[in-house]
């Protein structure tokens, strides 16, 4: 046993995809935690499909797909979140509208272009051989960026994730965080669809709050819990997904469901009222 | 000079004029009650007062050196989701916000303020309990000691007691009446006239537009107290 899993780690494609992949499941978790709380789990899901069709017209036009993906993506995120209290589109109903409308645009720039050979579903669902270097340089700086605005500003965080208007009264500029953690989900989204595939990042962002949330009832230990059962989770899964040659992304996802069942039972014994 | 001081005020809520005409001063240790039926611009004008919305006509002006972040703010219940995972601690030292000034960290005077108002509403008990576990009374107070982390001079209440039991929102409006007694500001919107009425030194009543402003006494004989109250007040 400790053979192959000494096996797998010797791997240069497997070093890459854990390290970039273990820190974007921290950085996901930790957002996650905020969107989670703020009602705008959606927005995460909606900037994957973003990123799939940014990608898709990035490749059909030959152009390298990050330096094309981030930057619309950001411009994404930025509108859905400056939106989140407006009124006149639901926010929910402004994602369905970004995201599918995102989707259908890389779908069709793939499919009128003759002579692209583009693994569709790699993208769809992610590739373990996709992680470049590149990327995992990209995650690392990310994650330290994330990772170090957390402690940092952590007070600051539960005030604004709590409540807004209260932390808005008190001085906070509350805009900026928001844009801020908007900005780090977007980074987050599309560096980590290159493993997880567009259709499944956003579970890494979503998992790992909502299984914490049923069993943690403080904000600290939510915080924690969520980020090392993220890591949990995407060991867990990309094991599993070496060993028996499952899709990595899809694995990861079934092991955060494990866990969810797992805290939901739990939450349940502990507190058998609720 | 007036501690907070509205002048010429409208204010608007989605694009439409609410309230219009707003015009009032306080003074230090005063405790005003803001009446008025659903929709009438209440919570608007405080949203005002806490400098989250922006006049479209008029200002507000604060006095004696009052800042405009030192403001405490009980907002009503249903704006915090009441299973967010916080600690009581955790959310009562979000209070002191106001004075982390550059500090990343709460200051150990602020985690003092934080345990000496817990006290002082009879909940330190509670400080590691989750928020979701506990009362709506519970809940309140836990917002209202927040809300004194923030402030040693003006408290801004919207519908404090609503929803409350009787005993417990008798418990809530002993401990304002407490606050204002040692020198707190107080301004409560409030649909309990009654109770309201008998600790108020002022009131300001809105429909659209100011109806009345005054001392609270004068206010049971007016013209605008018949307006919300029908015959209820000559009781």
């Amino acid at each position: 046993m400790l053979e192959s899993i000494l096996e797998m780690l010797s791997y240069p494609f497997m070093q890459r995809a854990i390290v970039a992949g273990l820190l974007i499941s921290l950085c996901a978790a930790l957002l996650g935690v905020i969107l989670v709380l703020k009602n705008l789990s959606m927005i995460g899901d909606g900037l994957s499909h973003v990123a799939f069709g940014a990608t898709a017209v990035a490749l059909v036009a030959n152009l390298a797909p990050l330096k094309i993906a981030i930057p619309v993506v950001l411009v994404a995120a930025f509108s859905l979140m400056h939106r989140r209290h407006s009124a006149r589109l639901r926010g929910d109903a402004a994602v369905a509208i970004l995201s599918t409308g995102a989707l259908a645009i890389g779908v069709m720039a793939i499919s009128v272009t003759p002579g692209v050979n583009v693994d569709l579903s790699s993208y769809m669902f992610g590739s373990i051989l996709a992680v470049s270097r590149e990327d995992v340089l990209l995650c690392i700086v990310l994650s330290v960026v994330v990772l170090t605005l957390f402690v940092l500003f952590y007070p600051r965080i539960f005030a604004v994730t709590f409540d807004e208007d209260f932390a808005r009264a008190s001085g906070l500029r509350a805009e900026g965080y928001a844009l801020l953690c908007a900005a780090l989900t977007a980074v987050t989204v599309v560096i980590g669809m290159r493993l997880m595939g567009a259709m499944l990042i956003s579970s890494l962002i979503i998992f790992p709050a909502v299984t914490s949330l049923r069993l943690f009832r403080s904000f600290r230990t939510a915080v924690i819990s969520s980020a090392v059962l993220s890591a949990l989770c995407f060991l867990c899964g990309i094991t599993v997904s070496y060993f028996f040659s499952t899709p990595a992304g899809a694995s990861i996802v079934c092991a955060n469901i494990l866990f969810y069942l797992l805290f939901s039972l739990a939450g349940m014994l502990v507190k058998p009222s609720r | 000079m007036a501690l907070i001081t509205c002048k010429n005020l409208a204010l608007s809520y989605e694009g439409r004029r609410v309230l219009e005409d707003v015009e009032f001063s306080l003074s230090a240790g005063d405790y005003l009650c803001i009446v008025g039926e659903n929709g009438s611009g209440k919570s608007t004008l405080m949203k005002a007062l806490l400098s989250l919305k922006s006049p479209d006509r008029g200002e507000i002006t604060f006095g004696e050196g009052l800042r405009r972040t030192e403001i405490g703010y009980l907002p009503q219940q249903a704006s915090i989701a009441r299973d967010f995972p916080a600690s009581v601690r955790e959310i009562v030292l979000s209070g002191c916000q106001n004075s982390l000034g550059r500090r990343l960290f709460y200051s150990a005077a602020a985690r003092r303020r934080a345990a000496e108002v817990m006290e002082k509403l009879g909940i330190s008990h509670l400080a590691r309990r989750p928020w979701q576990e506990l009362s709506g009374g519970q809940q309140q107070r836990v917002l209202l000691c927040r809300a004194l982390c923030a402030t040693r001079r003006v408290l801004l209440l919207d519908e404090p007691v609503a929803g409350l039991d009787p005993v417990v929102t008798a418990e809530l409006y002993g401990i304002i009446r407490d606050c204002n007694r040692e020198g707190m500001t107080v301004i409560m919107i409030s649909h309990d006239m009654q109770a309201a009425l008998s600790d108020a030194t002022h009131v300001l009543h809105l429909a659209g537009r100011q109806v009345y402003f005054g001392p609270a006494e004068d206010y049971r004989a007016s013209d605008a107290a018949e307006l919300l109250l029908g015959g209820v007040c000559h009781a």
